[in-house]
């Protein structure tokens, strides 16, 4: 294999938004993630994918300041969040975590009080950044429910008595509610039917556009990844065994392991 | 002339690890195209021609050589440049057409057709008139304007695609066959906008089914069949 070694970026002088360096975490004699480095430039999507085991859950959570690697650092392009985020205490890392970082998690009972209302779940992020007024949070929960095209008559019903798809869009409400400069997003469609799973990428991609929110997304459904990832991070046994432009990876991915994943989906 | 693009001793071939096999492509195949220029890439199924566009584009990776852009901020090498180079390039610079669309659930042909606009930093209601006007040239009927294109025919989602790709003015236009399976009207507008595009300054290369459509356009030709003269001029088309 012969794959030319690229360049640093020189159109593009923005910072990377997200810049995580080299993160290894074991867990026993498990090696979950081994030097593992990742960038995101503001609104871009990066998407990863790999096999099950590889890592990628891990790395979310790392992301997400939910955990911490035994070394590697992680830096996010933020006002007043300069220097390794790693190195936070935890009520700095909690903070960052609730007012910047947005998650979607597969399982909707690890993201969401399953029998709290809807709005009630949404409006608890906006409680936690320090929200007080009742008018206010309801306002705002109403909003970013709206903006997650979330049926507005179940605005009090509790996810417990919701579909998956609902569910789904209820975390991302939450994850959006306070505008976040990134949004993690943890195989979010999968276990949906196909046609609910259209329509919240739909959202997803409606979202990033308006907003231009930099999101991470995780998915095993190479054709979630190829409508919502600019670039695409491919991880095995924890760690990156590629990386490159969307349409690259699935079009001449070089490593054996991706042609393997991508020529399986064809 | 402005040069645009110089292709140095440029390679690529596919490692198909799985099968053990090695796919040769294409082998230090040099060029230039300046502004203005349209030149056509020619050669016998699987000479390289559409691999030859994917390579300068970097939806592969090149296996050597250098295919040096020269964007509005300079030389830059597009076989090295960084992905969020190239993510930004693509956006601004450097347009590819193909004959394929790629739908989206729930966006409207004429918000597919708006974007790159929108992206350009358009407000939303001149973008979408721009964009009614080219899928009217096109020929898209009015009333399939605010319907979602995945249920298009064949036909009707490449005019919708052209109309996407040809919306921007970009310095660099490579073209993949956009002709295939076009009615006369759509053809004679594509061709119409290439001419206006070409005489506008954009550098095309293009690979097309019924090279007779852009026969007018054509200054060189270049032959991928193996063993073929690399390189000849106008007069020597036979189209
Ligand atoms: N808290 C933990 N305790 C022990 N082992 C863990 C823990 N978290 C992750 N692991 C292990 O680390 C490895 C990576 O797990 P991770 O969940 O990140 O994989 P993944 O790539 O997300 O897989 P999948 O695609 O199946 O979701 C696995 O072997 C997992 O068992
Ligand atoms: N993504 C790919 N992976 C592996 N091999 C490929 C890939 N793309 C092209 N090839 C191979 O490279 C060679 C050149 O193919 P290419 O599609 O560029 O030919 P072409 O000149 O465009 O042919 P046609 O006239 O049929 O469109 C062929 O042998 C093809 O099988
Ligand atoms: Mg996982
Ligand atoms: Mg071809």
């Amino acid at each position: 294999m012969t794959t030319m070694t690229l360049e640093p970026p020189r159109l593009v002088r923005t910072k990377p938004l997200l810049e995580i360096r080299d993160v290894s975490r074991s867990y026993g004699e498990v090696r979950a993630l081994h030097k593992v480095s990742a960038t995101a430039y503001p609104g871009e999507v990066l998407g990863i994918v790999g096999e099950s085991g590889s890592g990628k859950s891990t790395l979310l959570r790392m992301m997400n300041l939910e955990e911490l690697p035994d070394s590697g650092s992680y830096h996010l392009d933020l006002p007043d969040t300069p220097g390794d985020l790693f190195e936070l205490d935890r009520f700095a890392r909690r903070m960052l975590c609730a007012t910047r970082i947005g998650i979607v998690y597969q399982n909707p009972h690890l993201g969401l009080l399953m029998k709290h209302s809807s709005s009630g779940n949404v409006a608890e992020r906006l409680l936690i950044a320090g929200e007080r007024r009742f008018g206010v949070l309801r306002e705002k929960a109403r909003e970013a429910l709206s903006a997650s095209e979330f049926p507005l008559e179940r605005l009090d019903a509790p996810p417990i008595e919701l579909s998956g798809g609902m569910q789904q869009r209820v975390q991302l409400a939450k994850a959006i509610a306070l505008e976040p400069a990134l949004l993690l997003l943890d195989e979010p469609t999968t276990g949906l039917d196909v046609s609910v799973q259209a329509l919240l990428l739909d959202t997803l991609k409606r979202l990033q556009q308006e907003r231009k929110i930099t999101m991470v997304i995780v998915s095993h459904d190479l054709g979630v990844i190829r409508t919502l990832a600019d670039r695409v991070m491919v991880m095995r046994r924890g760690e990156v065994v590629e990386v490159g432009l969307a349409d690259q990876v699935f079009q001449d991915p070089q490593h054996p392991y991706t042609q393997q994943l991508v020529h399986a989906k064809l | 002339m402005t040069r645009v693009l110089d292709i140095q001793a440029l390679s690529k071939g596919f490692s198909l690890h799985h099968l053990g096999q090695d796919i040769a492509a294409f082998d230090a195949i040099s060029f230039s195209l300046d502004a203005g220029e349209f030149v056509l890439i020619k050669g016998i199924n699987g000479a390289g021609k559409s691999t030859l566009l994917r390579t300068i584009y970097r939806s592969y990776l090149p296996r050597g050589g250098a295919v040096v852009f020269h964007s509005a901020h300079g030389p830059i090498d597009l076989a090295r440049a960084a992905d969020v180079d190239i993510a930004h390039l693509r956006r601004t610079e450097i347009g590819f057409v193909t004959q394929f669309l790629n739908a989206r659930p729930r966006v409207s042909a004429e918000a597919l057709v708006a974007e790159p606009l929108r992206l350009a930093g358009e407000s939303a209601d001149a973008a979408l008139h721009t964009a009614r006007g080219w899928l009217s040239t096109f020929g898209v009927k009015e009333e399939l304007w605010q319907a979602y294109p995945s249920t298009f025919s064949g036909g009707e989602q490449q005019k919708v695609n052209l109309a996407r790709a040809l919306i921007l003015p970009r310095k660099l236009i490579l073209l993949d066959e956009p002709t295939a399976s076009l009615d006369a009207g759509a053809r004679a507008a594509l061709v119409a906008r290439l001419a206006e595009l070409k005489e506008n300054g954009a550098a095309m290369l293009g690979v097309f089914h019924h090279p007779g459509d852009v026969a007018d356009l054509i200054d060189r030709v270049i032959d991928l069949t193996p063993d073929a003269a690399p390189e000849e001029d106008r007069e020597d088309v036979a189209v």
